[in-house]
């Protein structure tokens, strides 16, 4: 059978748009999420929509899984190959189509870099906000698939508040517009549905965003603090004046070290956090919230205030934020990445509950937290080369979430489920709101054949899981399959 | 309570009876002629959670909206949307299930942009929670936004959590003349600058703009613009909201267009009031619900028939035939027995 699909795929796509051999396959054998790794059937590269929709007819013809990938730069495994499906890249679809600069909107093809929007729409004054750590490389449809954040959630919104429209193909190879260039559309919102569907639903072909207008000036204070906790309270005495920040996020004590000696952004290396804190907007409105702020984060029992002097500055202090994940992957083999929110209140508990398991894992752990809107990334340290090291990492990920979901918060606030955190998807939701999952999936993809096995786990293996929590994390039928 | 309207459900999804949802019957015009038994959700109401320094609010559908706002000004916040109430005990449930905002939307965002969790009931009766009180949240499809807006078709929203955002220092509305194109091109040319609007208006010869900021941003910003000092705007902006202004009483069918924000005058003939930057047009007109549809899509956007005129030719505007049977699939799996809300979207289902 593969064989037969193969060579009918072979005859729909140009030679160069084609991989079978397994050296071309190696490189798409996992995401950002290294830790799992799967060699696909082959990989297609069109360059067409008209390609891609005969690549999907074909693969539903013959029942062939289909991944949808973009820069694969995604950390949670959604797009890991299946080892007898096809990897759909949308790598070469990277034009920029159209930029409205009177309608404030761009047209994108999927496989067009996040920042290369912001900086097209540069010439005309405008920007697109969502700007997740990995701008540089991530590209827009792999930001509408998994809902990408970045610093600026808070005030700007996620990439669900900052779309217009997409165009999508079906499995069946339909080709579908939802949304328009309006504001609203009749019907259900499938554009919310689809923003963060993880490519289980339909595959990307064109975007169009909402752009902005560049905020006249931007300035950013760096606040150090003696005690996590204190940091805490200043995030919510900001708030409680009324001030949205552009940007608030906060850093402990190992996750400032390692930014600071990795790109000596200036932080204060002995502080037990840091706060950033961006404000942006017409200049009058940022030098009377400046002001506003100092009083707010002094009187919060900040150690030391630092203004950036001048953009220069400003960027500096964001190089270090932005560098962290690799900044503390240099303290140690390798590290893991969690992406719990929690509701902002409960910060001081769950870093201690964190803490606590640190001591019991012997696994050291660095906090980074987007504190305005309550997204927290820890980052485990370990070493994959000493063994049952990524297995421990993993079970002590694993509680941290669960410690989320009980604190009122969830599993992932940006990264998304795929396959990395399927399991905890378990104990988020009931079999009942599962099921309602993947009624939803199969209104778009019958026969479910689009990225199969992830973001939503199928009932029975919740129903083998139930003993997890029972038995501390040890997994009563380790023979079954993982996905 | 939760038991009784589910007991409910299940005895309708027994016997092929249909339900009609109801809160206050502020929003009963909005939408395809309602069948079935009176469903009535205002009962269950009231605050369930408010942390001022979350910027999170969850309260029981049957809230009324204005007992939410009361409290979110005593903390000086409120929800930024700005949403529509048509009668004085509009309820949260109402205002989440019709997805409709006010004038602050093209600028703040819609319903949808601020909707973070639900509670429900689907059409077996049985109780969900979708997202939650957190802000990012990729766990699962979002089906918080996708019941914001469904009319009731898909289930009974029980508790909704909202992002409330803090209220604006000072407010300030400005009012120049011009005619309609020169308005559209002004609203969008405005948009295209970082200035702080906050919600526009055009209606017989007079854009109205709304900015909101600390003081001196707003006094930079007058100084920038002109225009003539709009007093006792509270009551303008909260007419046109609630569709008590002058340009609301005609007793022609009104339609609501939302189109590309840039889209040029639209043809159809009858009254006009332009909002949202340009991109909603309210239209007074007994023109063919073709003819107006027809201007609507050459413009990009679409036509829904908001009150008054003949339901029969379809409130909403029409889906291609691939997405609507998607939409019925969607329908079809939280409400398996079709029993909620039938024909209140789309005439199939």
């Amino acid at each position: 059978m593969n064989a037969d699909f193969l060579d009918l795929l072979r005859a729909t796509l140009p030679k160069h748009a084609m991989l079978i051999e397994p050296e071309d396959l190696h490189p798409y054998e996992c995401d950002g999420l290294s830790a799992y790794r799967q060699l696909p059937l082959a990989v297609c590269l069109p360059e067409t929509e008209a390609q891609a929709q005969q690549i999907l007819k074909l693969c539903y013809r013959h029942a062939v899984p289909v991944v949808a990938r973009g820069a694969g730069t995604g950390l949670s495994g959604g797009a890991l190959p299946l080892s007898h499906g096809v990897i759909l890249s949308l790598a070469r679809f990277k034009q920029i189509i159209a930029i409205d600069a009177e309608a404030r909107t761009a047209r994108l093809q999927p496989g067009v870099r996040n920042l290369a929007i912001s900086e097209a729409a540069a010439q005309y004054g405008l920007y697109y906000a969502p700007d997740p750590s990995s701008q540089i490389a991530c590209t827009i449809g792999g930001n509408v698939a998994e809902n990408s954040g970045g610093v600026h959630c808070l005030k700007y919104g996620l990439t669900v508040h900052n779309l217009l429209r997409l165009r999508v193909i079906t499995i069946e190879g339909e080709i579908l517009e939802i949304g328009n260039a309006a504001l609203d559309s009749a019907g259900y919102d499938l554009l919310a549905l689809l923003t963060g569907s993880e490519g289980m639903l339909a595959v990307i072909t064109e975007v169009t965003v909402k752009l902005l207008a560049k905020p006249e000036r931007a300035q950013v204070i760096l606040a150090a603090f003696d005690d996590v906790q204190k940091a805490g309270q200043a995030v919510g005495d900001i708030i409680s004046a009324g001030i949205i920040p552009a940007g608030l996020e906060m850093m402990d004590t190992l996750a400032i070290q390692a930014a600071e000696d990795f790109v000596h952004a200036g932080y204060p290396r002995d502080a037990a956090a840091i706060l950033l804190c961006e404000l942006d907007g017409l200049n009058e409105e940022v030098s009377e919230q400046m002001l506003q702020l100092h009083d707010i984060l002094q009187s919060s029992g900040a150690t030391s205030l630092r203004t950036a002097v001048d953009e220069a500055e400003r960027l500096k202090f964001w190089a270090g934020r932005k560098a962290a994940f690799p900044a503390v992957g240099r303290l140690s083999p390798d590290y893991y990445c969690m992406d719990g929110t929690i509701p902002r209140r409960k910060l001081p508990d769950v870093l201690q509950r964190i803490s606590e398991l640190s001591a019991e894992y012997g696994l050291r752990v660095a906090n980074v937290f987007h504190a305005g809107d309550g997204n927290l990334h820890p980052l485990i340290l370990y070493d994959a080369n000493i063994p049952g090291e990524l297995e421990r990492t993993e079970e002590f990920g694993g509680k941290i979430l669960e410690l989320c979901v009980a604190a009122g918060g969830t599993i992932t606030g940006e990264h998304g489920v795929g396959i990395e955190k399927i399991d905890q998807m378990c104990s988020q939701f009931t079999a009942p709101e599962l099921a309602l999952f993947h009624g939803i999936k199969q209104a778009w993809d019958e026969t479910r054949l689009l990225n199969p096995g992830k973001a939503v786990p199928e009932l029975h293996r919740c129903a083998e899981l139930g003993a997890m929590h029972v038995h501390g994390g040890q997994l009563k039928h380790p023979e079954l399959p993982r996905f | 309570m939760i038991n009784e309207l589910i007991e409910k459900i299940q005895h309708a999804a027994a016997h092929s009876q249909t339900l009609a949802m109801s809160g206050s019957g502020s929003k009963a015009f909005y939408g395809g002629e309602l069948h079935g038994i009176t469903f009535d959700v205002a009962a269950h109401r009231g605050i369930v959670d408010y942390t001022p320094t979350e910027l999170v609010l969850t309260a029981r559908s049957g809230t009324p909206l204005v007992e939410i706002e009361q409290l979110l000004s005593e903390h000086n916040q409120m929800l930024a949307f700005e949403p529509p109430h048509f009668g004085p005990y509009a309820t949260l449930g109402g205002c989440v299930a019709s997805g409709l905002s006010g004038p602050r939307r093209p600028y703040s965002g819609a319903v949808r942009d601020f909707v973070l969790g639900v509670g429900m009931l689907d059409g077996r009766g049985q109780h969900l929670k979708f997202g939650g009180q957190v802000m990012k949240n990729v766990a699962g499809y979002d089906v918080s936004r996708l019941m914001t807006g469904s009319l009731g078709t898909l289930g009974v929203l029980l508790d909704v959590s909202l992002k409330v955002l803090p209220l604006p220092a000072t407010a300030l509305s400005l009012r120049f003349a011009c005619d309609q194109q020169a308005a559209i091109q002004r609203m969008n040319s405005w948009s295209r600058q970082a200035l702080p609007l906050s919600a526009t208006c055009w209606e017989n010869g007079q854009l109205t703009i709304r900015m909101e900021g600390t003081q001196r941003a707003i006094q930079a910003a007058h100084g920038k613009l002109g225009g003539e000092l709009v007093a006792n705007d509270m009551a303008f902006w909260r007419d046109i909201r609630e569709q008590r202004a002058a340009f609301f009483l005609s007793p022609l069918p009104l339609w609501r267009l939302s189109v590309p924000s840039t889209a040029a005058a639209l043809k159809p003939e009858g009254p006009q009031l332009i909002e949202w930057g340009g991109a909603l047009r309210w239209l007074y007109s007994d023109s063919s619900p073709g003819e107006i549809r027809n201007a609507a899509a050459a413009a990009g956007g679409q036509a829904t028939l908001f009150r008054g005129g003949d339901k029969r030719c379809g409130v909403f505007h029409p889906l291609p035939s691939a997405l609507l049977a998607i939409q019925r699939r969607i329908k079809h799996n939280f409400d398996p027995h079709g029993i909620f809300n039938p024909c209140r979207l789309f005439h199939e289902f």
